[in-house]
């Protein structure tokens, strides 16, 4: 808390304190204030693309923009204040949030409210509702970073079992919801934090043959409508004006667009209605459709280099709780990228996982910046040594 | 000091793993990216065509527009058929949020007696594809209209239509033929144009609306739309206007159309009246008849058997389908026949005993009185409709002959331009009786034809349309319908007209005229009560079609057979004599002999049609004397 005193000051107009003894160079503003300025203006670049298109993609409406931006805000807000939090006092508090996070899984499981035909939703009578499993995003990579932090790398086979239970409890929960895409994006922040702790390529090996071979079983206990997806991702045709029309629409809206696209507000799948959840989930499509593989190439590239960027930073880390949290955090990032793109263009199936910081919708914004803030704690608080 | 290098090695171990692990973890971030941007490269690059097509076939839809139907009058612009809005409820499920309260607030809305509601249900389900209304009512009244206006607001996807239905304000006496629109079925879609017929549901079944359908619809237009995915119409990208049908004038009469539907007094039969110097068909009608505006939205299926299956047969067009026997209408014929051969001349005379007979056969042929006539000229064999005499005529031309000169007259033809479904009736020779039973031909059947009996058989149309030639001293002229199409005149001279016929002598008509004259005004005519008083001279004859056919010596007695098996009444007429101005066939099913019935038919016809004759030219002379 002292850079947030020493910045204070600074706007005051008083002369800030020099540093303690012991330390050879003095911290940027930027590092006092714990905010990472490359990252911030990439973020704020692509909010910034992105309430363009929502404008476009909610059929010109200025309320769902302002709706978005305050969303946006807050969530700035929450990254701001996390980045204050020093790594320690977060792998501190990793076990306490992981463990409330499942209690609050449990009792949605327990007595969550249905909504949209799942279990999703925990709500506190006339203060709020929110989705556990969209905390557990950042308490579970926080939660197995802590654990492994302690322990020697690479880790052996009990702390892998260990590991293994962590992640498999609320992942289980999540999915129960039902919530494949959660639960799945929840499982990769958790793969992460063990693969980049630097899990054996052979075991790597094993579990992608134990994986493969337990996908006949997943099969089997997806709900109807996950199975009816997947077929439908594999023959879009099969059911042109039913579940096959997302992709069918998305698709054509983004090849329609052809290089330069048909300018803003001129996209006819998107201004029409022919997309469906086209401010949501399938908002990429009316990128591609306006803008064109111009477009889509410029919001790719700037994801490309807010991964690039938060790679750096977790390289920059001092210990294994920084590292393994940041680079799982930043790979998940591109995990939702990559899904959501993917599925609006029909290489993978159709899973509810946003665009990120472009879709409307406030839970994921707030904990991808959420996750942002704790990079750049991670990579602020670096005690900056001697050489 | 060696457990802190230790963890600093570890550190240091660590660190490296990380970068490696996290080295591949951006090479593996890249590849990804790069299978995306592949994806996106042939999507808007490759495949950039194919899309683009289908968003522009997602967008713009091209709908036809309609044509409006030309419409019918008659000979004096009075308005026979006409295009009426009427306003139908649809229905998009897609639209509706609650579809059984929807339903629900609909039947109470419309006050719909129970028997119906299921049905109403029922045709919300029907519809092809998706975002398509359903026609759940047609032809709202106007307080169902302004309830349905009110309640707007919480009928979402429920909408009134406006159509334009065909209307016959005068369905029951012009049935028959106008003919009527309906449905087009699956069938008939299959031989129209489609591009011409897209937005059109409906065209002529029968009569009239069937023959000049071409006329009456018109062109069909087009307009591009830009929709949304809903299917709403957001603007109009191009349209070209529909060009509509002409409106068809017949040469119909709705005053004397409706004179002789009142004549026929609920009889079956059929009056058809011809303007012989035009061939202006002024009247035609078949009893009883029905109301076409039934089967322009669809009969139900319970009223079509009704009509189908009533005995009268009120569907089927008599004047232009209903064959007949001529019986003594087809005299005058056969003596023009007789004098075209030569066989005889108007004073030759023959001796009735009171029936004929062939040579060598014993076999007597009737007179129908059975004392006979005595000494019978050609012009009293008209007027008293000798049999003897034209048994002995028959026989003397032979079948061939007979044959050859009544279809001069139009008989065993389709005579008209435009009447649809004519029939072309019987005229029985050699030939047709050896492919339709194998056997040669009697002599004693062709006695039977020169009565008009045996295997002939007429339509009125036909007896109408000869009689009209009769009365123009043998100048054909082709019987139509249409008087003007759009704003062309049909002309009186069509092609493929018959040729005239002609008699050595022209005063030889005259003396057909004077038989047929008495026939009315003689004190021998069989016609002549009905005669009485007239104020302009008027040919007829009589004529009485055979249902039953009575043995040999058998008398008849029109009380001990059943109604049904009773004679029909035929009866033919044209007035005024000396400038025909109308020509007229009456038959009337099972009423007996023809001057006691038919022929009061025709005189009425005749008067009503003279006397307007005459108002009209009164007021031109009125006019002139103003002037």
């Amino acid at each position: 808390m002292t850079a947030l005193n020493d910045l204070a000051r600074s706007m005051r107009g008083r002369p800030v304190r020099p540093p303690q003894s012991g330390m050879s160079r003095r911290k940027s503003l930027w590092m006092r204030a714990h905010v990472d300025p490359w990252l911030l203006l990439l973020l704020l670049v692509l909010m910034g693309a992105g309430l363009v298109v929502l404008y476009s993609a909610s059929g010109q409406s200025m309320a769902v923009v302002e709706a978005q931006a305050i969303r946006l805000g807050v969530a700035l807000l929450v990254m701001f204040l996390l980045a204050q939090l020093s790594p320690v006092t977060l792998m501190r508090w990793s076990p306490l949030a992981y463990g409330g996070t499942l209690l609050t899984l449990v009792a949605v499981e327990v007595m969550g409210d249905v909504g949209m035909g799942a279990q999703r939703w925990l709500v506190i009578p006339g203060v709020m509702r929110f989705q556990p499993s969209e905390l557990m995003k950042l308490a579970m990579p926080m939660m197995l970073a802590a654990y492994l932090g302690r322990r020697q790398l690479p880790p052996r086979l009990p702390d892998l079992l260990v590991c293994a239970l962590i992640l498999l409890v609320p992942v289980v929960l999540i999915a129960r919801q039902p919530d494949l895409g959660t639960s799945l994006l929840v499982a990769m922040a958790a793969v992460f934090v063990v693969l980049l702790a630097g899990l054996s390529w052979r075991f790597i090996a094993f579990l992608s043959v134990l994986v493969a071979a337990a996908l006949p079983l997943l099969w089997m206990n997806m709900h109807a409508y996950q199975q009816q997806r997947v077929l439908t991702f594999l023959n879009p045709e099969s059911d042109p004006l039913g579940a096959g029309w997302n992709i069918i629409q998305s698709t054509t809206a983004i090849g329609s667009g052809g290089v330069f696209g048909k300018g803003w507000l001129e996209g006819t799948q998107s201004q029409l209605e022919f997309l469906p959840e086209r401010h949501t989930d399938f908002i990429v499509a009316v990128l591609g459709e306006e803008f064109g593989l111009v477009g889509m190439l410029a919001v790719l590239c700037l994801y490309l280099l807010i991964v690039a960027r938060g790679l750096w930073l977790a390289n920059g880390a001092q210990d294994s709780f920084g590292r393994l949290l940041a680079g799982s955090i930043i790979l998940t990032f591109f995990i939702y990228v990559f899904v959501n793109v993917g599925m609006v263009s029909g290489i993978l199936p159709v899973v509810g996982v946003p665009l990120p910081l472009v879709s409307f919708g406030g839970t994921s914004s707030v904990t991808l910046m959420a996750g942002f803030g704790i990079l750049m704690s991670i990579h602020s608080h670096r005690r900056l040594l001697p050489r | 000091m060696r457990k802190h290098r230790s963890a600093l090695k570890n550190a240091r171990q660590e660190l490296h793993t990380f970068r490696v692990r996290s080295l591949v973890a951006a090479f593996v971030v890249i590849l990804l990216t790069g299978a995306l941007m592949a994806r996106l490269v042939y999507l808007q690059v490759a495949q950039h065509e194919v899309y683009i097509t289908r968003s522009e076939n997602n967008r713009v839809r091209v709908e036809p527009l309609p044509p409006t139907r030309g419409l019918i009058f008659d000979r004096n612009g009075e308005l026979l058929a006409e295009n009426r809005p009427t306003y139908n409820l649809t229905l998009v499920r897609e639209r509706v949020e609650d579809i059984d309260a929807t339903l629900e607030l609909l039947i109470n809305l419309l006050d719909l007696p129970e028997a119906e509601i299921d049905a109403f249900r029922e045709r919300s389900r029907q519809r092809q594809r998706p975002f398509q209304p359903a026609l759940l009512m047609s032809d709202l009244s106007e307080e169902q209209i302004a309830k349905l206006a009110v309640n707007r607001y919480r009928l979402p996807g429920v909408e009134v239509e406006a159509q334009l239905l065909r209307y016959y304000p005068d369905a029951e006496i012009m049935s028959h033929a106008l003919g009527f629109v309906g449905r087009i079925n699956a069938e008939e879609l299959k031989e129209l144009d489609p591009g011409n017929y897209a937005g059109t549901h409906f065209m002529g079944k029968t009569g009239v609306e069937l023959f000049y359908e071409k006329e009456l619809h018109g062109q069909a237009g087009l307009r591009k739309v830009e929709t949304n995915a809903r299917g709403r119409v957001l603007r109009e990208l191009g349209r070209t206007d529909p060009v509509p049908g002409k409106n068809l004038t017949l040469t119909l009469d709705k005053d004397l159309q409706s004179l002789a539907v009142d004549l026929m007094d609920g009889r079956r039969g059929s009056i058809v009246a011809i303007a012989p110097q035009t061939g202006e068909i002024l009247a035609m009608v078949s009893t009883p008849g029905f109301d076409s505006n039934q089967f322009v939205t669809g009969i139900d299926v319970a009223s079509y058997r009704a009509l189908q299956n009533d005995i009268d047969l009120p569907l089927f067009n008599r004047a232009a389908r209903g064959q007949y026997p001529a019986g003594s209408t087809v005299k005058p014929f056969m003596a023009l026949a007789g004098l075209m051969e030569g066989e005889i001349t108007p004073k030759q005379t023959i001796y009735d005993p009171g029936y004929y007979q062939l040579p060598n056969d014993s076999r007597r042929y009737r007179n129908w009185l059975r004392w006979g006539h005595g000494k019978v000229d050609l012009e009293r064999a008209i007027t008293v409709s000798n049999n003897t005499y034209f048994y002995s005529l028959a026989h003397e031309l032979g079948i061939d002959a007979i044959n050859e000169h009544m279809h001069e007259f139009g008989f065993g033809e389709r005579v008209t331009e435009d009447v649809h479904g004519e029939s072309k009736g019987l005229m029985p020779s050699r030939e047709w009786k050896r492919a339709r039973f194998n056997q040669p031909w009697y002599p004693g059947e062709t006695l039977s034809v020169g009565i008009g009996q045996g295997y002939l058989q007429i339509t009125p149309l036909q007896l109408a349309t000869a009689t009209a030639v009769l009365a123009n001293r043998g100048h054909w002229v082709k019987p139509r319908l249409a008087k003007e199409i759009g704003d062309r005149e049909v002309p009186v001279d069509l092609p493929d007209t018959k040729q005239d016929i002609t008699l050595e002598s022209s005063e030889w008509w005259q003396d057909i005229y004077a038989g047929m004259e008495n026939v009315l005004s003689g004190r021998e005519g069989t016609a002549r009560r009905a005669g009485k008083g007239l104020e302009y001279r008027m040919g007829g004859k009589s004529g009485t079609a055979q249902v039953f056919s009575l043995g040999q010596d058998e008398k008849y007695n029109a009380d001990e057979l059943a109604e049904r098996l009773r004679d029909h009444a035929l009866f033919i007429a044209f007035a005024p004599v000396d400038d025909p101005q109308i020509a007229i066939s009456v038959v009337v099913e099972n009423a007996g002999g023809g001057s006691s019935h038919a022929s009061y038919l025709a005189r009425d016809m005749a008067d009503a049609w003279i006397s307007d004759k005459d108002d009209e030219s009164e007021e031109a002379n009125g006019t002139e004397d103003d002037a």
